[in-house]
Order: C-alpha cells, then structure tokens, then sequence
C-alpha cells in the first residue's frame, strides 16, 4: 500500500496533467491566442467548481453523519431552478436581471445564502443538532420549489423557455470573468477561514455526543459548517449551475482512495478528484460529444451508478 | 374523523365541481337536456370529477400500503423513481414512433414506470441500512440518474419542454378517450381493500408476521405490485401529483392508528375529497384560466408536511 501523501501527489500529477491536455490540445501556431483566452477561464471555473463542490460536501456529509448525500438535498439546486425561471417567466429573458450576469449572480447567491440561513435557524436553534429534520425539511422546500418552477417551465413561452433550459444544465462553456474574480475570492476566503477547524470535524466524526463529551462546541460547529456548505453550494450553483452528483460522487471515491477519517487529506483528495472529474468530463462534451451533451448530464449519470453500485456494496450511513 | 361526514363532503365537492368552469352549466341545463351543455359534461366535466376521485383514491392508498410494508413513514409513490421512469418511457415513445396516439405513449410510459418502480424495491431489498430519511433519498437519488439518460436523449432531440410539461399533474386535459387508462387502478383498489389485514400484519416486521403465519414475501410482492400499478396509471393520464401519498395516510393514521384495514376507506375518500378541493381552488384561483393541480397541491401539500414535520415530537 502507498502511504496518503504519496496517493496525493500522484492525484495532483494527474489533474495537472489532465488540465494542461485541456488547455493546449490542438493548439496551433495561429489558433492559440483564441483558444487560451476561451479555455482558461473555463480551467479556473472548473478549479473554483471543482474546490468549492468538493469540500463543501464533505463537510455536509461530516454534519449530517452520512455518507451517501450531498448538500442539494437542503434544496438549494431546486431553489437555483425557481430563481432563474422566475426571472425569465416574469422579466423575459431580455430583462436586465437575466441578462446581466453579474447581476444575475449576486441576486441567486444573496437569496440562496439567505434562504439557507434561515432554515438553519429555525430549525437548529431551537432543537439543537437535529439534523435528519431539518434534511427533511430541506427535501419537502425542493420538492414545493420545484413543483411551482416546472409550473412556469410549462407555461413559459418555447422561445423562453430555451433560456431557463441553458441554466437548467451546468456548463462552462459562458463563464463570465468578472464573476469569476468574485468567486475565486468567496471560495478561497470561505476556505482559508474555515481550514483551521479540521480537527474539530475529526472529532465530529465520532458522533454528536462523544465529540460533546471531548469538548467540541456542536451547536457553533455545526452552524460554521452548514454557513460554510451553504456558501459555497450557492457560489458554484450560480456560477455553472446545479451539478447534483459531483459532490458525492468525490468525496466518496476520495474516502475510498485515502482510507482514512482525517478531513486534512479528505479535502485535498476530494478537490483534486472534483478538478479532475470536471476536466475530464468537459473534455468528453467538447472533443466525443461536440457540445451536444451539458456537462452535468454526464456526471449525474457516472455518479448515479456509482451511488447505486456504493449502496449494494455496503451498509452505508 | 368520520367515514360519512367525509363521504358526504366528496359528494358535495363532485356536485361543485360539475358545476365550475369556464362553460356555464346550470341545474336547469341539465334538467331541460339542453344539448350542447349535456354534451360538455360528458365529455369533459364527469371524465375530469371521475379521473380525480379514482386518481386521489389511487394514489392515497398507494402511499398507505408502501408506507405500511416499508414501516416508514416518509415513502410515498413519488420518491420511489416511478415518476422519472414514466417520463423515459414518453420521451422513448415520442423519439420511436412519433406519429402513434396518447394511448400507446401512454401504454408505453405505463410498462417503464412499472418497472422503474420495481427496481426501486428490488433494490430496497438489497441495501443494509433501513434508516427513515434514507430510504426515500435512495429513491431521489435513482430517480435523478434515471432522470440524466432522459434528459441526455431528450437534449439530442429538443424536446425537454415538451417532456416535462407532459407529466405535470394536470387536470384539464382529462376528456373523454384520455382517462380510461386509470380505470385498472379500480380492481387494484379492491385487491388492495382485501389484502388489507396482512399489510396490517406486515407492517409489524417480517419476523413477527411470519410468526403469525403471513407468508411475508408473496404478501410484500402483491403490495409492491399495486403501488406500482397505480401509480403507473395516474402519472401517465394525469401527471405527478406530489405530497398525495404522503399527507393523506400519514394524517389519517396520525389519528387513528395503523389498522389498515380501518382506515382504508377513510384514506381512500379523503385522498378524492382533498384532490378535488385543490382542483376547484386551482380552477378559481386565476378563474376562468385555470392553475395546474400539481402546484396547488404542491403548495398546500408541503404546507400541511411541513406542519406535521415541525410540530412533531414537541
């Protein structure tokens, strides 16, 4: 068996190596101005994505002790779905709001922060760490947004509607450079602040009363970690848009790559496998599929057999 | 809760809702067999009151028995993949043969459903863990890989709007020649009335109904079977009706217990009452357009969860 920093490093080569096939493949002496100012904005979409998934779901599965979700079951990609086709079933899609991106952006994020924070403290201040709850409660939200957003989605005019399907389906393929800056900052910045506090979720793992006895402040933890998850769920949601089995998919092949239960290694292993994976599926769309499949497709559809293959093998939970 | 008042309020919401619509019809109309108006409640307004009752009978007992041989709570037909595999099957139906009739789509869609439905159980069999929350979850998660192959052909083929508007539940494209799928849910209901003491005895847990001398699998698999059926027939004629399954039986037994077979028929007759309710309220709302019945259900529904769900153990 190698030891988990060499696995590491080796994890790293290969995203490296699979980014940089990204970036220079088929450049040519005259094409390669075009191609590196399109291609590198997507790498750092897929850098800040690929972070930002992974670790948030981590932690959400350390929160909710549970190996199998991942954080859109609080119902924040429904909430992404409900936003976008609101503001093009009432504003049209020529509207300020659906048109500028920045815009556009900063509105999903605030609502999508907003909503979450509420639900957290409803729910969590008042019976402290019943976290299955407040699971369901997040499932029941997706499933009442998501009914009112395939009303509109049904109503909508066909001409509109292919708007609200381009954000139905994450992709790189318009990312904005602006909104880039901002998300980089948010994600690093979430990160940077929260990384000190790995130990405290090792402990976590233990569950809530024993990580209680050895002195873990739960309640503050916990909420940390779900401002934190939510955060992060909002920023690359509203970046690319809902990619609902990345995060699991990653987490779970990092814990089983690493074999272990400290979040240190987890983390790194599950950024590098959710770069890795992105790469590797937006070179499938661009160079097998031409376009012609949204990136997430592709991912959900790995991830599902994936899911289904983790939940025979095991007794997960 | 009293089977009669309950009664009594269904009848008094089917004779409202013959009346309600864009269409005027009177009493008198009726009376005096005025043609064209006669004619607009037979084709129309009586297929839509009949598909309602039997879809809200359909789908409420199909929640009430999954709920009892799952012993959980949070199941119902529409977290257990059978909505998304419907959706394949319209779409396989619209790419294959694209000039058939809705019957054979829907025939069509009604075989995937089925099936999706029973993998789903096939693999509830398999898995270790038998946690509340997680059971459902394994049906969402199914239910969106299914829903990423749908997706990947309807993509290819542009047809993603007219995919999803299918299945949104959807009252008022019921006419006369498009419901009629929904009458197989009418024998199941009654296979499911006779068979309601063993669900009972199953309920409590393979071991201790094999003590009693249930032969726990063949009962479990009939169980399955008719979850399936129906709900198979109600997501192709009417669409999704989401929280159905889920709310009427859990509020039912809330009150009076887990005897299955005292409460079917209350079940049955408040999943028709609560159905129509939300069809009438979804007709007045933006009267004479009307709102589809997934939303108003969907929106009271998870109001009502969500109450049951927070006030729980307080």
């Amino acid at each position: 068996m190698m030891d988990n920093k060499r696995k590491i490093v080796i994890l790293t080569l290969i995203s490296l190596a699979m980014t940089l096939a990204f970036v220079f493949w088929g450049l040519g002496p005259t094409n390669w101005k075009f191609f590196i100012q399109t291609r590198l904005p997507k790498v750092a979409a897929i850098a800040i994505t690929g972070a930002a998934i992974g670790y948030s779901s981590l932690l959400f599965q350390t929160v909710s002790n549970n190996r199998i979700l991942t954080p859109s079951v609080l119902g924040l990609d429904s909430l992404y779905m409900l936003l976008q086709t609101f503001v093009i079933f009432t504003f049209g899609s020529t509207s300020r709001v659906a048109v500028d991106r920045n815009l556009n952006f900063f509105i999903t994020v605030i609502l999508m922060v907003l909503f979450s924070t509420l639900l957290f403290k409803l729910l969590l201040q008042r019976e402290s760490g019943n976290i299955m709850k407040l699971l369901l409660v997040g499932i029941i939200m997706g499933t009442l947004f998501s009914s009112l957003s395939s009303f509109m989605q049904m109503v909508i005019d066909p001409n509109e509607f292919m708007h609200v399907q381009d954000r139905m389906f994450a992709s790189f393929n318009r990312v904005n450079t602006d909104i880039l800056i901002v998300a980089m900052v948010i994600t690093i910045g979430a990160l940077s602040l929260t990384l000190k506090d790995t130990a405290l979720w090792d402990v976590l793992t233990l569950g809530r009363d024993n990580a209680i006895n050895l002195g873990v402040d739960y309640d503050r933890t916990i909420r940390r970690m779900l401002f934190t998850v939510s955060l992060l769920v909002s920023v690359s949601t509203a970046l690319v848009g809902p990619i609902t089995f990345l995060g699991m998919l990653v987490v779970n092949l990092a814990r089983e790559m690493l074999n272990t239960f400290r979040h240190r290694e987890l983390i790194t292993g599950s950024i590098l496998l959710g770069i890795l994976f992105l790469v590797g599926g937006q070179l499938v769309v661009e160079r097998v599929l031409n376009f012609s499949t949204p990136i997430s497709v592709i991912i959900n559809f790995v991830g599902g057999i994936y899911f289904i293959k983790l939940l025979l093998k095991e007794s997960v939970g | 809760m009293n089977k009669f008042i309950v009664l009594l309020l269904l009848v008094m919401l089917s004779l409202a809702s013959l009346f309600i619509g864009a269409g005027d019809i009177t009493a008198m109309d009726i009376l005096l067999l005025e043609d064209s108006k006669v004619e607009l409640l037979l084709i129309s307004r009586i297929p839509r009151l009949a598909s309602i009752i039997i879809a809200g009978m359909g789908m409420s007992i199909a929640g009430l028995i999954m709920q009892q041989i799952s012993r959980n709570k949070f199941v119902s037909p529409t977290t257990a993949a059978t909505v998304d595999s419907s959706r394949l099957g319209i779409l396989v139906g619209m790419i294959l043969i694209p000039g058939a009739g809705t019957l054979w789509k829907m025939s069509l869609s009604f075989v995937f459903a089925v099936g999706g439905t029973m993998v789903f159980m096939r693999l509830l069999d398999r898995i270790k863990i038998k946690n509340t929350v997680f059971i459902p979850l394994v049906g969402i998660m199914l239910g969106s890989i299914i829903e990423s192959f749908t997706t990947f052909l309807a993509y290819r083929y542009d047809l993603v709007q007219n995919v999803n508007s299918w299945l949104q539940g959807d009252f008022s494209m019921i006419m006369k020649g498009r419901f009629e799928l929904l009458y197989i849910s009418i024998p199941l209901l009654i296979v499911a009335w006779k068979y309601a003491d063993r669900f009972t005895v199953a309920g409590m847990g393979e071991d201790f109904a094999l003590n009693l001398g249930l032969n726990y699998k063949t009962v479990v698999n009939i169980g399955v079977t008719i979850v399936a059926l129906i709900s198979a027939t109600v997501i192709v004629t009417v669409g999704r009706i989401p929280f159905l399954g889920l709310i009427i039986p859990n509020l039912v037994t809330l009150y009076r217990g887990d005897n299955m077979k005292g409460n079917i028929w209350i079940v049955a007759l408040s999943g028709s009452a609560f159905l129509l309710f939300a069809d009438i309220l979804g007709r007045l709302v933006i009267y004479p357009y009307e709102v589809s019945i997934s939303l108003t259900v969907g929106v009271m529904g998870s109001m009502i969860f969500l109450y049951l769900l927070l006030r729980g153990d307080r």
